[in-house]
């Protein structure tokens, strides 16, 4: 292997292997890690201040330890951890890149972090002008005409999205019922739909992976108040009758949103607004390379077309004739969709990743990922069934159907086994209608020594199956029972058999 | 401009020969030459590194706060310390830069400290379990009140007006989606009328304790009350404050959610926050988002795992009573973290210290001429008071003066000041912002 594979984490005293008790185990009564301010005020006791029928009896229990204790117990959990830090990430359809450091910075600096979200608008400027900028840097991309930037995630833009298409209709005086998905779609899709009011219709997927335009055709009607769809879709394949698409549901008087977690493919390449798309979030924490902390903080900025635009949530930061922001509720808003004004501090790293990249940095950013998928894809040929073998754009969806078949060989195994071999696995069992799916994203930010160290990885998992069962063997722990998880819930330290009696539930 | 690819040209030609293409354009040939843009984004040429920097310090100094504004804001965002160990611990890269713990043989240690997240947030609340986060409060309301319709089968939630303003309009904005009928109850000198507003049964009772005016509320009454119709108690409550006062779950909440920013997450202009939301056994299997429980590993050594994963929208997809994916594990992370920090006596000290700063802001701001409580109740760690000016034109005049003196109030209130004093204030500061307000409101 090349030492220029730098994404690969094999070889490297990667995880911490010994159990760490919880931070409730190395509890020592009495010791304490805390320290405060000198006020100078008056020390007044919680019985002067609480009114009797409102006090606790008992303080709350916690951990009581010594910061010492504290720094040592989390600094050994983040070595059971793998990250994109320490190694490539190839989860399909997350987007894992390298997330820049300087945006880090970026959103740390102290004049950011330390403004009150309700310091008024001519006192925060700095950041209604950021705000207001990346929205229109934003609207560039996505080729639409104005944004929200209030949600904070993908699963919140979606439904922000039903929501403006809900209210645009209502707004035509024509409510609808029901919202196209392809069978493809993200799961955040069909659970949007639901709580967006409408019905979820799937259509089916034709033999070359993408939306069967005839069936499309054949649900439309004037009940259908739009479809979702993520272009290029969750195979990593383009879909090239998108215009054919949005004529047909334009045609009914539909609303075409955008999905935008396979926005990286694209950027500079061409724009859902020019595809005909009228609602589009984006998220950040993929495309924008937001780190994705584990499960968030992300960010889902929903940018829409002229003609919903007075819709969107507000207030939104705009510009005066003097050049001052200020805030602005659009008149016919769906309301607030964030207590605040968003993940803030997420936005503000997007803006600066933006601001590295530039326009022709974007474009660049989406033909090497789209290389670096086409390239794995010609490799694994041969080795992993590739149900739709065409040119995929950022990602590629390959099956390991044969692998099971001849040498019982999963896909959940062969995602266990790339673990032992220093990478982070595929994303497994999906999309839905690909058997033993592995959905394989390498990101641009991998270079070609690393995808050539995963490639050999994966075939040497498929040409020695022996064993793949008890993978993984080298990481923090085994193969974990996720069964007996869920048979025999344990949520919280206190429920745990060996805690007795379950401790912070009293007053 | 900055380089986050690696591949050199060579080997961009060598790859691209590899899968029989001479141009990265001819990567794109799927995509119809009608869609493709050209001329390119219209967007400025990346800038190096340094100037992006320079960038962001420019809009950054364009904000007023933090040194140059003394915070006497809350209204659901609140100036506390974050400290060192905190933003050192949480801000390591293994927590920042992982995903969703999909693979929980790599993930251990985000689940174990979501595992310990929902420990203490259990306890905070009162209740026997709690979530591995949601976006911020409001959201968390959305959750709470939809897990309520969904629990009772009914579609109607009452929300004391004592719950944060922008958490209601947030849930009348997704209220749209799932026809959920909210009907808000009145306060009355600060606190909430607990009368039955008629109508449809109710899925839930909706309380803030303290509420936005930061008075105690009467939950008792709030639970009587659901009681009598058979409706979910929700209380937001206010997981500093909680360090004195008698825990929701003990006085009878079903859910309790909460915003987390306290813990460990500066102010941030807003975001990113954390929602809190716990509940009682019975409704484990109606939780949105992620739980991460206890289990073993092949070898029969203790592992952390997402469970009751059936519950989620990936599997369930449109059954599903939640969309959330993507929450704030990170944040989550810092609450953690944060919450060891301080321990079982370090959480006394801070809301005590709240609240004696508190106490100590309200005396010297009732002392001025025309400054008078806007509520009676007793409060904990913030506070209303009515001005002889408007209260926005107090916070511009404030603001020459140093200070973000609170947040005025909407209409609904009927104006007023909402101030609120953290453990970060101190005599000296106090004793400034009082004259200033003098000054001001003369």
């Amino acid at each position: 292997m090349s030492p220029a594979a730098g994404g690969r984490a094999d070889g490297i005293p990667l995880l911490g292997r010994a159990e760490e008790p919880t931070v409730f185990e190395l509890s020592s009564p009495g010791r304490r890690a805390w320290s405060f301010r000198g006020s100078g005020l008056p020390e007044w006791t919680v019985d002067e201040l609480v009114p009797a029928e409102h006090r606790r009896a008992e303080p709350v229990p916690l951990a009581e330890v010594s910061e010492r204790d504290l720094v040592a117990h989390f600094t050994r959990l983040s070595h059971r951890q793998y990250s994109v830090d320490l190694g490539a990430y190839p989860l399909g359809s997350c987007t894992m890149k390298y997330n820049p450091k300087l945006c880090d910075d970026a959103a740390a600096l102290p004049g950011l972090t330390a403004c009150h979200p309700a310091t008024p608008a001519a006192l925060a400027q700095g950041w209604l002008a950021l705000l207001e900028d990346l929205g229109r840097r934003l609207c560039a991309i996505s080729g639409m005409d104005a944004i929200t930037l209030q949600p904070p995630a993908g699963a919140a833009g979606e439904l922000t999205g039903l929501l403006l298409m809900r209210a645009w209709h209502a707004g035509q005086g024509r409510p609808r019922r029901t919202v196209i998905i392809p069978d493809s779609a993200h799961g955040t899709n069909p659970a949007s739909v639901t709580l967006g009011g409408y019905q979820t219709v799937t259509v089916p997927s034709d033999r070359r992976g993408c939306v069967d335009v005839a069936a499309l055709k054949d649900r439309l009607d004037d009940d259908v108040a739009g479809i979702m769809l993520t272009n290029p879709n969750t195979l990593g394949l383009f879909e090239e009758e998108i215009a054919e698409i949005a004529a047909a549901v334009h045609g009914v008087g539909g609303l075409l949103y955008y999905d935008g977690a396979n926005l990286n493919a694209i950027l500079g390449v061409t724009r859902p607004g020019d595809m005909g798309f009228d609602i589009v979030h984006m998220n950040l924490h993929k495309t924008f390379a937001v780190p994705h902390g584990g499960g968030g903080p992300g960010a889902g900025p929903v940018a829409v077309s002229a003609r919903l635009a007075p819709y969107l949530p507000g207030p939104l930061p705009v510009a005066g004739p003097d050049g001052a922001y200020h805030w602005w509720m659009p008149e016919r808003s769906i309301g607030r969709a964030h207590g605040w004004h968003g993940n803030a501090l997420a936005l503000a790293r997007a803006y600066s990743y933006i601001l590295a990249n530039g326009g022709d940095g974007l474009r660049h950013v989406a033909e090497v990922a789209v290389l670096n998928a086409n390239w794995l894809r010609h490799r694994l040929r041969g080795t992993y069934d590739i149900p739709y073998d065409r040119p995929c754009m950022h990602e590629l969806v390959v099956s390991a159907s044969s692998l099971k078949r001849q040498l019982g060989l999963r896909a959940l195994d062969v995602g266990k086994r790339l673990l032992e071999e220093g990478f982070h696995a595929p994303t497994v069992y999906f999309p839905l209608i690909v058997d033993e799916a592995l959905m394989i994203e390498p990101t641009e930010t991998e270079s070609p020594q690393t995808l050539a160290a995963l490639a050999d990885a994966l075939e040497r998992i498929a040409s020695s199956p022996e064993g793949a069962a008890d993978a993984p063997r080298t990481t923090p722990v085994g193969r974990v029972d996720e069964a007996r998880a869920a048979r025999r819930l344990i949520p919280t330290f206190d429920a745990r058999p060996e805690s007795g009696q379950a401790r912070g539930a009293g007053r | 401009m900055a380089q986050f690819v690696p591949h050199t040209g060579p080997e961009i030609e060598a790859m691209l020969a590899f899968v029989g293409l001479s141009s990265l354009d001819q990567l794109f040939a799927t995509v119809p030459v009608a869609l493709r843009l050209a001329g390119g984004l219209d967007i400025p040429a990346g800038l190096s590194e340094p100037d992006v920097a320079v960038e962001l310090e420019a809009l950054a100094a364009r904000n007023r706060g933090g040194a140059d504004l003394i915070c006497f804001a809350g209204g659901g965002a609140y100036d506390h310390d974050v400290p060192s160990a905190v933003r050192r611990v949480a801000g390591r890269s293994e927590f920042v830069t992982a995903y969703t713990p999909y693979q929980p043989e790599v993930a251990q240690g985000v689940l174990q400290a979501l595992f310990e997240y929902q420990t203490m947030v259990a306890r905070l609340a009162g209740l026997p379990v709690a979530n591995a986060s949601l976006y911020d409060g409001a959201t968390a309301c959305v959750e709470a009140a939809n897990l309520a319709c969904a629990a009772t089968g009914r579609a109607t939630a009452w929300v004391s007006r004592g719950v944060n303003p922008a958490w209601r309009q947030v849930l009348r904005t997704f209220a749209a989606g799932t026809a959920h009928h909210l009907v808000e109850l009145p306060l009355v000198d600060g606190t909430t009328a607990w009368g039955a507003p008629g109508g449809e049964a109710p899925a839930a009772v909706l309380v803030q304790h303290p509420n936005y005016l930061g008075c105690l509320e009467d939950v008792a009454a709030a639970r009587r009350l659901a009681d009598e119709h058979g409706a979910m108690l929700v209380v937001a409550f206010d997981p500093v404050a909680a360090g004195l006062v008698v825990s929701p779950g003990s006085l009878g909440a079903d859910v309790v959610v909460g915003e987390g920013q306290p813990f460990g997450t500066p102010l941030s202009f807003g975001g990113p926050y954390l929602g809190l939301l716990a509940s009682r056994a019975e409704h484990v299997r109606r939780l949105p988002g992620r739980l991460v429980g206890e289990t073993v590993d092949a070898a029969g050594r203790r592992a952390y795992v997402t469970t009751l994963r059936a519950r989620e929208q990936d599997i369930r997809r449109e059954k599903a009573s939640s969309n959330i994916c993507t929450n704030q594990t990170l944040i989550a992370v810092c609450c953690a973290v944060q919450l060891a920090w301080l321990g079982t006596s370090g959480l006394t000290e801070l809301a005590l210290r709240c609240a004696r700063a508190t106490r100590y802001t309200r005396e010297a701001l009732l002392a001025i001429d025309g400054v008078v409580a806007l509520a009676p109740a007793p409060v904990i760690r913030e506070f209303a008071v009515r001005t002889p000016v408007p209260a926005s034109a107090v916070v511009d005049r404030m603001a020459d003066e140093g200070f973000l003196a609170g947040i005025a109030l909407d209409d609904e209130y009927g104006g007023g000041l909402l101030v609120s004093a953290t453990e970060r204030r101190t005599r000296a500061e106090i004793d400034a912002y009082a004259a200033a307000l003098a000054k001001v409101v003369r």
